[in-house]
């Protein structure tokens, strides 16, 4: 039974994404061509005239009214064809898969990071509050959220490679040496796994290290902070209360009573930072030249790249949805009482 | 091993690459110092292989540079520093080993180089010139534009006479026609490949070589990842000049200049291209890593001021403007140092040397008394645009002009332009009253200067200035040979004109600047400022 009502509920919240994805696909349609600026110019080169100019622009199909435009977009996207991206020279769709998963790797392992510091830390200041630990979790917290990401990389840089020279030249995913592994998921890390080639594996791992770190820096703070208080919330509920005084030890009632309820608020926030480092991404992977996606949809709107910006739109929009529906799906799994709502 | 050393000892295919594992570019275990790959960083991005592609950025010239070969190219010259530059004035062969100039000046019919093939093997044909050059003039964009400067306009001007023998015919004589062949676009690609790849929709195969060059040149590219990195193999066959010192190439592209200059410093990579003037002139001091830095040539970084803005209108107000600019402290704080001034020259045109100094310097009381006799002797208000891609210079140079005009009561506000928007402002449209521009010329003579930026309509005269001499003065030189004796009249009443009505106040000149690993030479400065792999080879 309860399978059935979740996968129906499922469906539902993917069919109420439609509708959004569309409005987002209109809106996005039209702020791109508001725009100041004329692309046609821009990529008719350095010494063009308006001949050359107008062709360019016939070429690009911006000669076509703005609906026209819209229904050739449209039409195009149904067949899967998300255009071709003049700033790089690629199609959008090349773009994304490679680029996506560049910046999930990072993304996801800086996530990774920040949670195995960041939850224990918190949960330690909840329990210990006012001791070293808590100011610990409170200089770390204050620290990541007030330290800039592109300040942060080139601190790192600066002294892990420029100095001591232990990371690796920062020139992007891998070192000259290397060929990237034959893709599977996009993630060098886990490719190189499957391919088996450890000195390949260490050499990609080496290359995210430190703006694996300066992202971690960043998604720390919100994560403790938000572990710190709920846990605290928790702690003196209520039901931890009784849990104490019937005589469970001290971890159960931790462990099972307080963080697996102050958990909720945690995966919200997490759900948000994962959205808000995909956008503090550019700045990381611009020092660290990493050629993720973040950099590529900055230099597109940059040049009004309009099949740039509308993929990266339409992606973004796409993994938001099923990262929402991702989280209320991770609600149901640690709070009963979400499933029973209906 | 660090690491820095480890790169020194890669050697490379001396050992083919199908010997090598899979996922590794280099042998890790090669120990050989014969330092065969180097390492380039820039900040651009390559998005395409192909120059006449429309939407080709002009960091993907360097493609057409160093895998493609033109029929001529330029000789080389010592600068005055004892670094190398290319020689506008004496043209040699590339592709064609010879050719001739008919009497009348209108034939140009050259020599295919014996022996000389493709990358697949082929031999160039005069067929595979025409083809190509056909391309240029027929696909539009910059590849037609700069095919025209040098009266190359119409497929029915190349003839293919025989497999080694082709001809140009000019509808008149023009001294821009040989050189315009040996700037990057009109590269001889092999039209067999290029045709089996072809479809109806896109005869000149242009989807096919976006990705995959096919030409003649010295570095096949063995390795695109776009946005990434571009890897030049040598091409070990290469007829037209002398066999380049690297055998690999890699130019990675690194977004953030303190991430390059870390590179460059940290001696990680070999060369950096194009960098800003302050990390030229404090890298220049460092062990370990060179700079050199030239002056580029026909290029002038000016203020304009538009005459379709009312107050500009009167020349004693542009003249104003002239004499209100702190030349020295611009050049001080934004060029720092590195260029030739452009201010502070002699009241006659004595030379056509182009650029050159104008007659005027910082002299506020000349400046307040030639306001004063106009309409607007108390002050106006103007918005003073900038490109914010040229921030480096263009930001710290309008505060300080900024502040140059407050001093005689002009108030500008300074306006920040997107790069995308510039171009359809400030050169399409026309439109921004008061804007630092930065026009530099491929082909180096005075007349294709002032073509561009002195006629009304053209690109580069963002500022409305329209006079008949001038005009005059411009369509008789533009195809003239230098040495005609009423050229250098005709180029000095220009630079007068040019600096009496000063709708472009010029600047100073600015410098290409590269920075390499002390142990490299063979650099070569060039006018499309690209980086000529070819001629690079380790001391």
């Amino acid at each position: 039974m309860s399978l059935g009502v979740k996968s129906r509920r499922v469906l539902n919240r993917l069919l109420q994404a439609v509708p959004t994805i569309f409005g987002i696909l209109v809106v996005c349609f039209l702020l791109t061509r508001a725009l100041p600026g004329d692309p046609a110019a821009y990529f008719a080169g350095d010494m063009a005239d308006e001949a050359s100019i107008e062709q360019v622009r016939e070429n690009l199909g911006l000669n076509q009214s703005m609906p026209m435009q819209f229904v050739g977009y449209v039409s195009d996207l149904a067949q899967g064809d998300l255009g071709v991206a003049i700033s790089t020279g690629q199609t959008v769709t090349q773009e994304l898969a490679k680029r996506l998963p560049a910046s999930l790797e990072l993304t996801l392992a800086a996530l990774l990071l920040s949670l195995v510091i960041a939850i224990p830390l918190g949960v330690l200041a909840a329990t210990r509050p006012n001791t070293w630990v808590d100011h610990l979790c409170r200089f770390l917290v204050t620290a990541g959220v007030s330290l800039p990401t592109f300040f942060t990389g080139l601190a790192l840089l600066y002294v892990f490679y420029y100095l001591l020279g232990w990371a690796p030249p920062p020139i992007g995913r891998l070192d000259m040496m290397f060929l990237p592994p034959e893709t599977v998921t996009g993630f060098y890390t886990i490719d190189s796994l499957i391919a088996g080639d450890w000195a390949l594996f260490k050499a990609s791992l080496a290359q995210m290290a430190l703006p694996v770190i300066t992202l971690a820096l960043f998604t720390l703070a919100p994560i403790a902070r938000m572990t710190r208080a709920a846990m605290l919330q928790t702690l003196a509920s209520d039901y931890v209360r009784t849990a104490r005084a019937a005589g469970l030890s001290g971890r159960r009632v931790l462990v099972t009573y307080a963080f697996r309820n102050a958990l909720l608020p945690v995966v919200t926030t997490l759900g948000m930072v994962f959205s808000f480092v995909l956008g503090a991404n550019v700045l990381v992977e611009k020092v660290f030249a990493w050629p993720g996606i973040g950099s590529f949809a900055v230099e597109a709107l940059v040049v009004s790249d309009y099949a740039a910006v509308q993929g990266f739109v339409l992606s973004m929009a796409l993994l938001f949805v099923s990262l929402n529906l991702l989280i209320d799906l991770a609600y149901t799994l640690i709070d009963p009482r979400v499933s029973e709502e209906e | 091993m660090n690491r820095r050393n480890f790169l020194k000892g890669a050697t490379t295919l001396s050992v083919s690459a199908s010997l090598l594992p899979l996922t590794q570019l280099l042998p890790r275990a090669a120990q050989a110092a014969t330092d065969e790959t180097a390492v380039v960083v820039f900040g651009g991005t390559i998005n395409s292989l192909d120059i006449h592609r429309s939407g080709t950025n002009r960091a993907s010239y360097q493609v057409a540079i160093n895998c493609y070969d033109r029929l001529v190219s330029f000789g080389t010259k010592k600068m005055p520093d004892g670094s190398l530059s290319y020689d506008f004035n004496n043209v040699q062969p590339e592709m064609a080993e010879s050719w001739e100039i008919s009497e009348n000046g209108t034939v140009m019919t050259f020599v295919i180089r014996e022996g000389a093939t493709f990358w697949n093997g082929k031999p160039v044909t005069a067929q595979d010139v025409k083809w190509s050059l056909d391309r240029a003039v027929s696909l539009g964009g910059f590849p037609t534009v700069q095919m025209r400067a040098g009266r190359l306009e119409s497929p029915d001007q190349f003839k293919a006479l025989d497999d080694r023998t082709f001809q140009i015919t000019l509808p008149f004589p023009s001294k821009l026609a040989l050189p315009d062949l040996a700037t990057p676009i009109p590269i001889i690609i092999n039209s067999e490949v290029a045709k089996a790849n072809a479809s109806p929709d896109d005869p000149w195969a242009t989807e096919y070589l976006h990705r995959n060059p096919a030409g003649s040149g010295a570095f096949k590219v063995s390795r695109w990842n776009a946005g990434e990195q571009l890897v030049y193999e040598r091409n070990d066959d290469w007829a037209c000049g002398p066999q380049p010192g690297y055998q690999r190439v890699i130019l990675r592209e690194v977004p953030a200049q303190s991430t390059r200059r870390a590179l460059i410093e940290r001696g990680s990579v070999t060369a950096s291209q194009n960098i800003p003037n302050k990390d030229a002139k404090e890298l220049a001091e460092k062990d370990g890593v060179k700079v050199i830095t030239t002056p580029i040539e026909n290029c002038i970084y000016s203020l304009c001021t538009n005459l379709d803005f009312e107050p500009f209108k009167d020349k004693r107000v542009r003249q104003a403007i002239a004499w209100s600019i702190p030349y020295e402290s611009i050049f001080e704080q934004a060029a720092y140092g590195q260029g030739m001034p452009m201010w502070g020259g002699s009241n006659e045109v004595t030379s056509i040397a182009w650029p050159q100094k104008s007659p005027y310097e910082e002299n506020l009381e000349k400046a307040r008394a030639l306001l004063a006799q106009t309409d607007y002797k108390d002050g106006f208000e103007v918005p003073l645009s900038f490109n914010l891609s040229v921030a480096d210079w263009a930001e710290p140079t309008a505060l300080l002009i900024q502040q140059g005009l407050a001093k005689i009561g002009v108030t500008a506000t300074i306006e920040k332009i997107p790069g995308a928007n510039w171009r359809t402002i400030a050169l399409v449209e026309k439109k921004l009253p008061l804007h630092l521009e930065n026009f530099g010329g491929w082909l180096n003579t005075p007349d294709y200067y002032f073509f561009w930026a002195y006629i009304k309509g053209n690109l580069f005269n963002s500022y409305n200035y329209d006079d008949p001499e001038m005009t005059g003065l411009i369509e008789k030189t533009l195809d003239m040979e230098v040495t005609d004796p009423a050229y250098a009249p005709s180029v000095t009443r220009m630079i007068e004109l040019a600096f009496e009505d000063i709708p472009r106040i010029p600047l100073w000149q600015p410098t290409l600047n590269v920075a390499f690993k002390e142990d490299v030479d063979g650099y070569e400065y060039w006018f499309h400022r690209q980086l000529d792999i070819r001629p690079l080879k380790p001391a």
